[in-house]
């Protein structure tokens, strides 16, 4: 039993290890000063993917990632790790897309593979925390979706059986098949790359990559029909130019705020009562809980 | 998020030596697999690109995986069950990762599910493990083993045991027994050929056999009725018979490297294949084997002082007495610059002794298809001498250098450093078995004794001084040259010394004595001057700055030449019998 599986991943600034650098003084990200990394709960999500295919024979992982041509090295990093191959969605009419905008843009990305038995990304992406996409994906598809997934426990008779880690503890859910389900990062870490498959995939491109520096072997990319990573635009997906971008993202940034904590007084509680109520009262009035 | 090729730049720099260019092209015989596979390089300047990212994935993998594992595996340590050894958790996390990545069997062909990499890469990535869990670098460094059956076995036995290697089937060495440690022509372990199973049976015990209860095993055994010595010792090959028929009787609980198990094996008509021919197995097999392991253990040293460099060097900057850091008190910085000039120079010695075995391998790989060239005979003959000089060398200091360089960095550490709360304890019992296990430094000595005696060391530190160094480096150059000279001296005294004995086995006894010395004073030498062409090399090629650490090294061994040369001076033979304890 093969699956076609598809794997949403972004492209994100590495805000887990930030420097001084890291943000601008408008209060926007410096992505220049931060190195662009493959989204860590993807990167579990991509990991659930390879386990079904090392499990299920004849299974195929395609990955999906939208952004700027360089975002095809998300594309070369899931090939080193096992995915069978991948596109980017590029083109000026996705830029400035909020979740809104990205998660049609997805969908209609994810049709464009044809048929697929499961979409599977990460629960939310580093350098906007929304955890919206994934959920929007399967809205915009009409499937059932599974959320915080830790493990992808077994698939038979058109359905998944799948570990979802919740506030409290753990559940087991079912779902008909296909189904969108989002990967939490308490799930199994990716597989480290494969050196084979990053001795081969290191020249795998999309073709603005090729045009932008000439690639050097391009006899290869006719013998080996795998190093050409797919690169779609508006023009071969089935779209609504509208729903893009910055026109179809509802999103409207009012202020951004650079934020620094800092500790500027303490306070010292006893256990008694009347302390714990006067510092619930004092959080719930400061909106802080509640 | 830690890269252990990435992080540190000398390796960067001995990967993209100019000798590498010949080397590669050799090996990948004018890239005549790019055909055949779809991950072999193109050119040489894929080859070395594909060499980098391969040891970026190794390097990923020693710093995010081996070295967070690396106190559990510590304290947790192997465990026999019911005749078995497990591995610790983290130990078998580690071997997976490793396998999943593809890396096992990197210098083997591609057509048994190798890389066909050249020895540098190999090399390095145990250097790259080893700082991370040196313990652990056994298991990686055991794929030598492979070398073994690639060299020596029939194609049959090639294609039966080789391709497991990329899949992650670990091996081991079984040569030690009770009896025979460093002796090891006294091997008794019993090879009898059985015409029923058509196969050899083994029978014995085999003692202190590193991860003893892998899945291939190279065993050396007395395949000849009633002889007793090393012609009676043949190479058997083995997958592990999980059937019963070889037992873990124990595994020792050793000082360190908790991470690789030592065990002793009950051996019960065991079915094995034999390796090569009969009656070679110590004389030509298992020293080939040991030369490959020699080098490994070299880069298990240098690894380790790379972690002992990098801890000493991070406490000491943290670490504030007196109101300022102890890196700025002489006394402290003194120690701290001793060891990077000492892991510099070890790993100079490690990766010029490794382009020498490469060279040696795989002009041996391609005697056995098509008969070399005249110029090719002579270039294999000058290498395959270097790299029998240089591998015992590169296996001392980098093992003496390693046990000295995590002494010091429990001294750096001060109080804190003899509490197991800190790395620098671990490192230290790490380091204890490098002088000793697979030849210790005596043994070393033995093999390198010859090279001092025929003129090898000195020919080749001849060949380094007529090289151009830049100007900086002249002053340093000319006490290289002193130092060499007094080395010289040194040897032609010992053997006028030693001739002049009537007693034949006097004078021998004369030269051991003192053999060490000359072999320290070779070994350092040579160091000095390969830190001195690094230093011109990186100031070229804008690398990392060796300039520092060619100071200090030759500022060392300097101040070593001359203590060894006072020690020769006056120990005459006269005085042997002073150092004879009964």
């Amino acid at each position: 039993m093969g699956l076609k599986i598809v794997v949403l991943a972004k492209q994100v600034p590495d805000t887990q290890h930030v420097g001084k650098d890291a943000m601008k003084e408008d209060g926007t990200v410096n992505r220049a000063a931060l190195p662009a990394i493959f989204n860590p709960e993807d990167k579990n999500a991509l990991e659930q993917a390879l386990r079904l295919k090392d499990r299920y024979e004849g299974t195929t992982v395609q990955v999906l990632t939208m952004g700027p041509a360089r975002a095809a090295e998300i594309i070369r990093e899931a090939l080193y790790r096992g995915a069978d191959g991948g596109a980017v969605l590029s083109g000026r009419e996705f830029a400035g897309s909020d979740t809104l905008a990205t998660s049609y843009a997805i969908s209609c990305g994810i049709k464009n593979f044809g048929d697929f038995d499961m979409v599977l990304c990460g629960r939310q992406a580093i350098d906007g925390d929304t955890a919206q996409v994934g959920p929007q994906v399967a809205e915009k598809l009409g499937l059932p979706q599974v959320t915080y997934a830790e493990e992808i426990v077994a698939v038979e008779s058109g359905q998944v059986t799948v570990k979802r880690r919740v506030e409290r503890g753990v559940e087991l859910v079912k779902a008909p098949l296909p189904a969108v389900i989002t990967v939490n990062g308490s799930a199994a870490e990716c597989r480290s790359r494969n050196a084979k498959r990053v001795m081969r995939f290191k020249r795998a491109l999309v073709p603005s990559e090729a045009q932008a520096q000439a690639p050097a072997y391009p006899e290869l990319y006719q013998k080996d029909e795998a190093l050409n990573i797919k690169e779609w635009g508006v023009k071969d997906i089935e779209t609504d130019v509208n729903m893009l971008g910055l026109k179809g993202s509802p999103t409207k940034v009012k202020e951004i705020q650079s934020v620094s904590f800092q500790a500027k007084e303490s306070k010292r509680l006893t256990s008694s009562d009347e302390d714990i109520d006067g510092l619930m009262k004092e959080l719930i009035g400061n909106n802080i809980i509640g | 998020m830690a890269n252990y090729y990435t992080d540190n730049e000398a390796l960067r720099f001995q990967l993209n030596h100019p000798l590498m260019d010949k080397i590669v092209k050799l090996k990948e015989n004018d890239f005549a697999d790019k055909d055949k596979y779809d991950y072999a390089p193109q050119d040489f300047r894929d080859a070395m690109d594909n060499y980098d990212r391969v040891l970026d994935v190794v390097g990923e993998i020693a710093g995010d995986v081996l070295a967070e594992n690396a106190e559990g595996v510590d304290q947790e340590g192997p465990h026999v069950e019911n005749n078995r050894i497990r591995y610790a958790s983290g130990t078998q996390k580690n071997h997976d990762m490793l396998t999943q990545a593809g890396v096992y069997g990197m210098s083997l062909p591609r057509e048994y599910g190798g890389l066909n990499f050249s020895m540098v890469p190999y090399v390095m990535a145990d250097e790259v493990i080893s700082r991370a869990d040196a313990g652990f670098g056994n298991i990686w460094g055991l794929q030598d083993c492979a070398e073994t059956i690639w060299e020596f076995a029939s194609d049959e036995l090639k294609a039966q045991y080789l391709p497991l290697i990329n899949k992650g089937y670990t091996c081991s060495m079984d040569l030690t027994e009770p009896d025979a440690g460093s002796d090891l022509q006294s091997v008794q372990l019993k090879a009898t050929w059985s015409e029923a199973d058509s196969c050899w049976l083994l029978n014995g015990v085999k003692r202190f056999i590193t991860n003893g209860d892998a899945e291939i095993k190279l065993v050396l055994a007395r395949s000849e009725e009633g002889t007793k010595d090393a012609r009676g010792l043949s190479y058997f090959v083995c997958t592990n018979p999980k059937d019963g028929s070889m037992k873990v009787r124990r595994i020792e609980d050793k000082l360190g490297i908790h991470g690789s198990p030592t065990a002793e094996l009950v051996f019960t008509n065991v079915k094995a294949q034999l390796v090569g021919d009969r009656k070679l197995g110590l004389i030509k097999y298992v020293m080939s084997l040991m030369n490959g392991a020699r080098l490994g253990v070299g880069a298990q040293s240098v690894g380790l002082s790379e972690a002992a460099y990098r801890e000493a060097l991070s406490y000491a900057r943290d670490r504030r007495q007196f109101g300022k850091a102890i890196i700025e008190m002489p006394a402290v910085s003194e120690m701290v610059s001793l060891i990077k000039a000492k892991l510099d120079a070890s790993r100079a010695l490690l990766y010029e002794t490794t382009r020498f075995v490469d060279f040696t391998k795989i002009y041996g790989d391609i005697s056995r298809t098509r008969s070399l060239t005249k110029e090719e005979r002579v270039e294999f003959k000058y290498y395959q001498k270097l790299a029998d000089a240089f591998t015992p060398e590169t296996k001392l200091f980098g093992s003496e250098f390693a046990n000295q360089n995590a002494y010091d960095c429990i001294q750096v550490h001060g109080g804190s450093g003899f509490m197991r709360d800190y790395t620098c304890e671990r490192l230290y019992r790490d380091a204890r078995i490098l002088t000793i296990y697979e030849g210790t430094s005596q043994l070393q000595t033995v093999a390198a004794i010859r090279h001092v005696m025929t003129g090898t060391y000195l020919s080749r530190i001849r060949e380094y001084q007529e090289e151009a160094v830049d100007a900086s480096l002249n002053g340093l150059k000319e006490r290289l040259a002193s130092m060499a000279a007094a080395y010289e001296t040194a040897v032609n005294l010992v053997e006028e010394r030693k001739n002049a004995q009537s007693d034949a086995e006097e004078g021998q006894a004369y030269l051991d004595l003192v053999a060490r010395r000359l072999v320290e004073m070779a070994g350092v030498t040579i160091m000095g001057y390969l830190l001195i062409l690094d230093a011109t090399r990186a100031i070229k090629e804008n690398g990392p700055d060796f300039m520092d650490s060619a100071r200090v090294f030759i500022n060392w061994a300097e101040a070593e030449v001359a203590k060894h040369s006072a020690f020769i001076q006056h120990l005459e033979p006269e005085e042997l019998s002073s150092y004879r304890k009964e």
